[in-house]
């Protein structure tokens, strides 16, 4: 097995969990009703712990602890996409965040499940069944938003044009692609993207939204080389700031 | 000591957060091994995977182990398989209801949406109801609402 190969892809996967976990806990108190307030948080719980898993299959590889590559890294060493980085900002921007997010990520485990590297395989395995209900909550507001007023229809699409150059970072690759590919660890970020894109057209075809021409934008890449938004350094300093007063404290 | 024993102990050892169901019944508890040198592996498996009760799951089936006066064991936490919700045994979908969660519906292995919607009411049995929200108080519950006694209720989701 190819180990730089699989800690380039593990890296990416584990700090979009992180990231994205940290970002959505900030719903915490704030959701728009009860319920929403409560699912954004579960889903920070979820990402939380998928992050972990996926911290410890690079630990069983010889990295440090999970707490230590979570809280002791500085935004140049995060290999996250942009898109996960990015404010909360309004409900809109961070419904569709998490739909086009999850629906890759969804797809994501499960081509992982198949992964050659077993322990990832039965990571992804997990990972996947709960990420469905990630989706599911996901389409249900898009779905429901979608149809509803002309504001939030208008308030949805404006979301959906500006986060799309963000969601394609997703699939940024690295120079460790072919072999990744090659080693049989995943499919490759090329495969994931027309698998996402069809997903995704298939709920917003139920809705009054319209997906751009995909190919007329242009995606924001730099996150998976450590290229970062001003928003990132200050997210990793808030989350890293217990552990860095006291690395032992526990809470 | 035998595997069986070892599992009757283990019968103590409730969810934390729902204490009406042993972790043996949850489907928690995959295996008990006891080596010729008498160590005693127990392997567990997590519900979900961010589910901060497990470290508390863990320790609890530690301490049960020593109480009964077991000082050499391993207490191994594994994703071999995957858990499933159709792991919990009769027994503890009878103890999901007497804490009035709705047990998750038996499935083939493929949780689809008509799967994730359906829900029995623990209050009046009623299958006429509506998925509220896939994520409730805990990672593990999802909030249903009965059509027919009109109150909301939690499902343990299924898996």
């Amino acid at each position: 097995m190819n180990t730089d190969a699989l800690k380039d892809l593990l890296y990416r996967l584990a700090d979009d969990q992180l990231i994205l976990g940290h970002r959505n806990s900030e719903w915490n108190g704030l959701g728009p009703i009860l319920e929403e307030d409560i699912a954004f948080s579960s889903m920070a719980q979820d990402k939380l712990g998928h992050s972990l898993q996926l911290y410890g299959l690079l630990h069983q590889l010889g990295e440090a602890e999970p707490d230590t590559v979570a809280f002791t890294r500085n935004a140049p060493q995060f290999h996250c996409c942009q898109l996960v980085e990015l404010p909360i900002g309004d409900y809109a921007f961070s419904l569709i965040r998490h739909f086009l997010f999850d629906h890759a990520e969804l797809l994501r485990f499960e081509l992982l499940a198949t992964s050659s590297y077993e322990p990832l395989a039965q990571v992804a395995r997990k990972l996947k069944g709960e990420l469905k209900y990630h989706v599911l909550h996901a389409n249900t507001w898009v779905k429901q938003l979608g149809t509803s007023t002309e504001e939030a229809i208008g308030m949805l699409q404006k979301a959906l044009n500006d986060t799309l150059p963000y969601a394609l970072g997703i699939f940024e690759t690295t120079a460790q692609e072919a072999a990744i590919i090659a080693e049989g660890i995943f499919p490759g970020e090329d495969a994931l993207k027309a698998r996402w894109q069809e997903s995704i057209t298939k709920v917003l075809a139920q809705t009054s939204l319209e997906l751009p021409d995909l190919t007329t934008l242009t995606p924001v890449f730099g996150g998976r080389g450590g290229a970062h938004t001003e928003h990132l350094q200050p997210l990793l300093d808030e989350m890293a700031e217990v552990f860095r007063l006291d690395p032992t404290a526990d809470w | 000591m035998d595997k069986a024993t070892v599992l009757d102990w283990l019968l103590e050892v409730k969810d934390p957060e729902i204490p009406t169901i042993s972790l043996v019944d949850l489907g928690v508890i995959r295996d008990v091994r006891i080596a010729d040198t008498g160590h005693v592996t127990v392997r567990m498996t997590p519900t979900f995977s961010g589910c901060p009760a497990m470290d508390y799951m863990r320790r609890d089936v530690e301490r049960v182990l020593r109480e009964h006066g077991v000082a050499d064991f391993t207490v191994e936490m594994s994703l071999e398989e995957a858990w499933s919700s159709n792991w919990v045994t009769e027994r503890g979908r009878e103890a999901l209801r007497a804490h009035r969660l709705s047990p998750p519906p038996m499935h083939q292995g493929i949780v689809d949406l008509d799967i994730l919607e359906y829900a029995e009411c623990p209050n009046c049995g009623s299958h006429n109801t509506t998925l509220r929200s896939p994520f409730g108080p805990t990672l593990c519950r999802a909030l249903h609402y009965c059509n027919d006694c009109r109150q909301g209720f939690e499902q343990f989701k299924p898996v």
